[in-house]
């Protein structure tokens, strides 16, 4: 089961805005799923490694050699707001 | 025209190799077949403009292609299904396009798909769903839906799309068609926009088990740019194997009857006895923790989701919403409005699960469930050769039928999971008809073989001695097989 104040918070760290119809919807949603997922949480893991990672990979290293990179006006063609060859974004702070 | 799109993409590719098949007019009857999609299949068609410049092929020589609006494609429309990305137009080419275009495929356009690959049925696109072109009431399956349509509506010789959890591998069973997931990093995911990372790959979505080997041929392979790619030692071979001697497939002993519709299974087991003519041995493999493959999936995915879906700010690419306010809420006013329901449901569902309190008693105990499917596969492949299950619990299901109930969904990839959280090779081949539930047209049933990591050649040689073996024939709107 999840709450509507759990909900609230999550949705906060997740960058989410949602409408008070869809805080409705996503407790019982989630409560739903989280119940069906909570079978799991019963099971004697103990000492099992977990697995992060299918393939067996050691770390893999390259030459680092400097090489061209995207041209700044490539980069920034996508970008909402470009401005002075840089991305624009509102002040972190409100006026 | 008509016999030009008859031909496998191997047989057109053969016949433009000998110098019988002009390769111009080969593609341009299926750009033209492309241009009547009633499907609503692609999002983006190659209609000879300049903006698909950087992705036109030198010469073709390779069939043409439909590939999944996942993949990014310079300077042409990159959605992933998604209003945030709408009008986005990447700088760079995916790894896996890149080879397409170097092997000289010319790309068709990029297909339709669920927001981030995220859904069971194409309905959570943000640009409309995908029709099946069996039966234009029902969902072509997801989230390749598109590639899947495309390949079966005669509107692309063959596709790519993705799999995280059965998203090549149901849309292929729903459509009647081939879809291979191959092991994880079997292929490069550069330039695939990341879903679940650790759980992601790119395959091919064919007619055949020939053309999808001649296409797992031209993707796989070390790539610099994506440092999880391992490639396929030897690479691949076209499947010649005629009959299955000596071969052992596995069911696993938890499937049980009621998990499943009754005419799939009735189809599955008629393949299991097709296996048995073919001198294929079936026998019994126990699964455990497969069981919960569903559970363990819908913490990682979302889990890795959450996080993935971060870069979606508003800042370097993609929509930007809000006006005076500050930079979070400006953030959240972007993917407030930028995302669609499920995407918010499984970035709210990762966030929670990796959220401080919950991490060890979901992400954690997912993780150790991941590895004891592993290990189940594991020991069902030191007695056989192969596991065999449906590839969906029913056939293609109607628009709108489980939209509702996002569970529902979800356990539609109960076979599927199992295969991608233990990383190995699944193809699945179609292996009949099927009445639905409460009855209507006739639909195809598919049958998924998993094997061992980078056993592809082994799995493609037996799915392809069952195909010749099943001889489907059916095709959309046409007599029944």
């Amino acid at each position: 089961m999840i709450e509507r104040d759990q909900v609230l918070h999550v949705a906060r760290l997740a960058r989410l805005r949602l409408s008070e119809e869809e805080v409705e919807t996503m407790v019982g949603e989630l409560s739903g799923i989280l119940e069906h997922v909570d079978r799991i949480g019963s099971l004697d893991l103990e000492g099992v490694e977990p697995t992060s990672h299918v393939v067996a990979l050691e770390n893999v290293l390259r030459a680092d050699e400097p090489r061209p990179s995207l041209p700044r006006d490539v980069a920034l063609a996508s970008a909402p707001e470009p401005q002075d060859g840089a991305f624009r974004a509102p002040s972190p702070q409100a006026e | 025209m008509t016999d030009l799109l008859s031909l496998t993409a191997l047989e057109a590719h053969e016949a433009m190799v000998a110098g019988d098949l002009g390769a111009e007019e080969y593609t341009a009857a299926w750009r033209e077949a492309a241009g009547g999609d009633e499907l609503n299949a692609y999002l983006w068609r190659d209609e000879g403009g300049k903006e698909a410049a950087a992705i036109a092929v030198e010469r073709d020589c390779v069939a043409p292609i439909a590939v999944k609006d996942i993949f990014t494609t310079e300077g042409v429309p990159t959605t992933a299904g998604s209003r945030i990305l709408e009008g986005y137009r990447p700088p760079y080419t995916s790894s896996a396009v890149r080879k397409l275009v170097e092997a000289g495929a010319p790309i068709l356009g990029k297909t339709n798909m669920d927001e981030f690959a995220m859904g069971s049925s194409n309905e959570n696109s943000a640009y409309g769903p995908v029709l099946n072109p069996w039966d234009r009431e029902r969902v072509p399956g997801g989230s390749s839906g598109g590639s899947a349509a495309v390949v079966a509506g005669g509107l692309a010789p063959w596709a790519i799309g993705t799999d995280t959890g059965g998203s090549i591998r149901q849309p292929a069973a729903f459509c009647g068609i081939v879809g291979l997931k191959p092991t994880y990093g079997a292929i490069s995911r550069y330039g695939m926009i990341a879903f679940a990372s650790s759980l992601d790959q790119c395959g091919p979505l064919t007619r055949t088990v020939s053309d999808a080997a001649l296409l797992l041929g031209i993707l796989q392979g070390k790539d610099p740019c994506d440092s999880t790619s391992v490639g396929i030692e030897g690479g691949i071979a076209l499947p010649g194997r005629e009959d299955l001697s000596g071969l052992r497939f596995g069911v696993p002993a938890e499937l049980r009857g009621d998990d499943y519709d009754s005419d799939v299974r009735a189809v599955f087991e008629k393949t299991l006895r097709k296996i048995e003519e073919l001198g294929g041995e079936v026998a019994e493999v126990s699964l455990p923790s497969s069981e919960h493959g569903i559970s363990a999936y819908y913490v990682i995915a979302p889990a890795e989701a959450s996080s993935n879906l971060a870069r979606y700010d508003g800042v370097r690419y993609g929509m930007r919403a809000g006006g005076d306010g500050d930079l979070v809420e400006m953030y959240e006013a972007t993917r407030s409005e930028g995302f669609g329901p499920e995407v918010k449901r499984r970035i709210m569902l990762g966030t929670y699960a990796l959220s401080s309190g919950y991490y060890e008693a979901y992400y954690g105990q997912a993780q150790k469930v991941r590895t004891r499917i592993a290990e189940d596969f594991s020991g069902a492949f030191g007695t056989v050769d192969f596991v065999v299950t449906p590839t969906a619990p029913s056939v293609a299901f109607g628009l709108g039928e489980k939209t509702d109930d996002p569970l529902a969904m979800y356990l539609n990839d109960f076979f599927t999971v199992p295969m991608s959280l233990a990383g190995i090779p699944a193809i699945s081949i179609p292996a009949g008809l099927a009445e639905p539930e409460g009855g209507g047209t006739r639909l195809p049933v598919g049958f998924q073989i998993a094997s061992p990591a980078f056993s592809e050649q082994k799995l493609l040689d037996a799915a392809y001695a069952l195909e010749q073996g099943i001889g489907f024939d059916a095709r959309p709107g046409g007599a029944d097989a």
